[in-house]
């Protein structure tokens, strides 16, 4: 089964400003995306990761470099027969209402009336605007018009979906909403490829991820690998202990932060934990809760992004 | 170059698969919708037709005292009004799309460009087929009311005018294929001008003297539609005869360039890339 996506050697080089100057949106990126993979596109506004779909998608030509979606060139039009698109803040014929503008969609397919209308009344339920179907898109607020964004990358049960900032303009319910379908479409075995900046969505749901920064890939794998397992600290959270006492444990706990009743320190080594949660016990303390902190994702991205703009300047 | 037989590539295999048909009508349906909505259209056609309305009232003024200034001014009305609608609405077709980012979706489905230009085209066509039809409905209304009988050699001259407005389309959508939509109308109703006095620049140019001035007049003349071949008005007003072999003649040579004009805005439209 061929790559769902595979990018080789892509460059892209815009030309900006009256004297033409040369601006370089992404630099040699290659990757490839599997089949049936939840992929997350990551990367700080401006990285380049709506250039990179946009080229995937056909809309923008690579200045070298090839992309290839479903082991076919993406500047093949019929492949596009099975994949579907969401742009990043989209917009629409606003004239149209709802469920007119998924049918103009899926003519565009050449799908039969009959299919296209059942298929319609599912997607709008899918996404959750079965009431705004007679709704012209103008009407529609932000999140709807996403919502419905949403159902017509879906119009023609596509094998790829690609998706750029498909939780951009949305509540937190909202979002969740879009998380589920996704992680659906993924269980249908559908690959998914989606570019965001809200990096809980991705923690939650992909199976790998690649970091774009300044239009270079810095990182790409799957989370688990690239997130260290390791705890980086735990935090013990205790109460019923004051003054003196305290004083006695900042002897050897650097890190101690007094919150009303509440104290919480914060230790490294798996051993001085331990050592501290025996000390309250035995100073007549209570342990309120003691957690353990591992690098999240967004520690990770942060990090993998300024380490590679430190070496830019360097 | 490579980007241009790969798109018309895709065209062709569209055209061989047969179901270009739908997504063509598609885009050509949700054209029509869009652009019989637009307000420029409205403001158009009601002026025009309070003006051939108004005709009415000329043959009291004319010296004739027939029904001829009706005729002639409603056909002035119909190539006139046509034009403006055809640029000011035809520059700004594509344009939105891609200000409004809405080509993004259509691009990315199933439907290779020269298609998506060619069904926007044809909805706009749509558009002044009916706009046409809607005036020259009123110029037979107000016929049937000053004289008995109707004379449907009028629409010979309807038919050519409506080709024009085909032609004029073709251009101002080639315009704005590559500049704005200020400088598409501009360029677009310079062309408009200039295909009507082609002949006469020509004329005028070998009577100069000058060769520079003949090759160039010739030159232009010979380039440029010359868009007098869709004006028999005068012919049809004074009711001489027109041949339906002279009609085919100016019709073809119409799709003639309708068929140049379309082909060089795919060829720019193709490359385009959509930021």
């Amino acid at each position: 089964m061929p790559a769902a996506i595979k990018i080789e050697g892509l460059n892209k080089i815009f030309r900006v400003g009256f004297w033409g100057r040369r601006f370089e949106a992404v630099k040699d990126l290659d990757f490839e995306v599997g089949a049936g993979e939840l992929f997350g596109f990551l990367g700080p506004n401006g990285a380049g990761k709506t250039t990179t779909i946009k080229m995937i998608m056909g809309l923008l030509y690579p200045t070298r470099g090839q992309a290839w979606i479903l082991g076919k060139n993406s500047r093949d039009v019929a492949i596009r027969a099975r994949v579907g698109y969401l742009p990043e803040s989209p917009y629409f014929y606003d004239h149209l209402k709802g469920a007119e503008f998924l049918d103009f969609y899926g003519k565009l397919f050449a799908i039969p009336a009959p299919k296209r209308r059942k298929k319609i009344g599912e997607l709008l339920e899918l996404v959750g605007i079965t009431r705004a179907a007679d709704l012209p898109l103008r009407k529609y607020s932000k999140g709807m018009l996403q919502r419905i964004g949403l159902a017509q990358a879906l119009i023609n049960d596509p094998e790829l979906i690609v998706l750029d900032e498909p939780m951009t303009g949305l509540d937190p319910v909202g979002r969740r909403e879009i998380r589920d379908i996704i992680l659906k479409l993924k269980q249908e075995g559908k690959t998914v490829f989606f570019s965001t900046h809200i990096l809980p969505d991705v923690e939650m749901i992909c199976d790998r991820i690649a970091i774009l920064n300044q239009g270079r890939l810095v990182n790409i794998g799957p989370l688990g690998s690239l997130l260290s397992p390791r705890v980086k600290y735990y935090e013990i959270s205790f109460s019923g202990l004051a003054g003196e006492k305290l004083k006695d444990l900042s002897a050897w706990v650097s890190n101690i932060l007094q919150d009303g009743a509440l104290t919480r320190a914060r230790v490294e080594k798996e051993d001085d934990k331990d050592r501290i949660i025996s000390w309250i016990l035995k100073e007549k303390g209570r342990v309120d809760s003691v957690l353990s902190h591992r690098e999240s994702l967004e520690e990770y991205f942060l990090g993998q992004v300024d380490i590679n703009n430190a070496d830019k300047r360097g | 170059m490579w980007r241009i037989s790969a798109d018309l590539r895709c065209f062709s295999v569209d055209l061989l698969l047969n179901n270009y048909m739908h997504k063509l009508l598609a885009i050509a349906h949700n054209t029509f919708k869009e652009t019989i909505r637009d307000r420029i259209l409205y403001n158009i056609l009601i002026f025009s037709i309070l003006l051939i309305a108004f005709s009415h009232f000329l043959i009291a003024l004319d010296i004739g005292g027939d029904e001829k200034i009706v005729v002639d001014l409603s056909l002035a009305c119909i190539s006139i009004f046509g034009v403006l609608i055809a640029i000011f609405i035809g520059i700004g077709l594509v344009y939105k799309e891609i200000e409004k980012r809405t080509i993004y979706t259509i691009l990315s489905k199933p439907v290779s460009r020269p298609v998506f230009l060619l069904g926007k085209y044809l909805g706009l066509l749509m558009t002044l087929l009916v706009n046409v039809a809607i005036m020259t409905a009123v110029m037979y209304a107000v016929l049937a009311f000053t004289r008995r009988g109707i004379d449907l050699s009028i629409l010979k001259a309807v038919f050519l005018i409506y080709i024009e407005l085909m032609l004029i389309t073709a251009i101002s959508f080639f315009f704005s294929s590559f500049t704005t939509p200020t400088m598409a109308a501009i360029f677009s109703l310079s062309f408009f001008i200039i295909g009507h006095v082609t002949e006469t620049l020509e004329v005028l140019g070998q009577k100069s003297g000058v060769a520079s001035v003949k090759y160039l007049t010739s030159g232009i003349y010979h380039v440029l539609p010359d868009l007098n071949y869709f004006n028999i008005r005068a012919e049809i007003v004074h009711s001489l005869p027109v041949t339906i072999k002279q009609i085919w003649f100016s019709a073809m040579y119409g799709v003639f360039y309708i068929a140049i004009f379309y082909f060089l805005a795919i060829m720019i439209f193709s490359r385009k890339d959509f930021k």
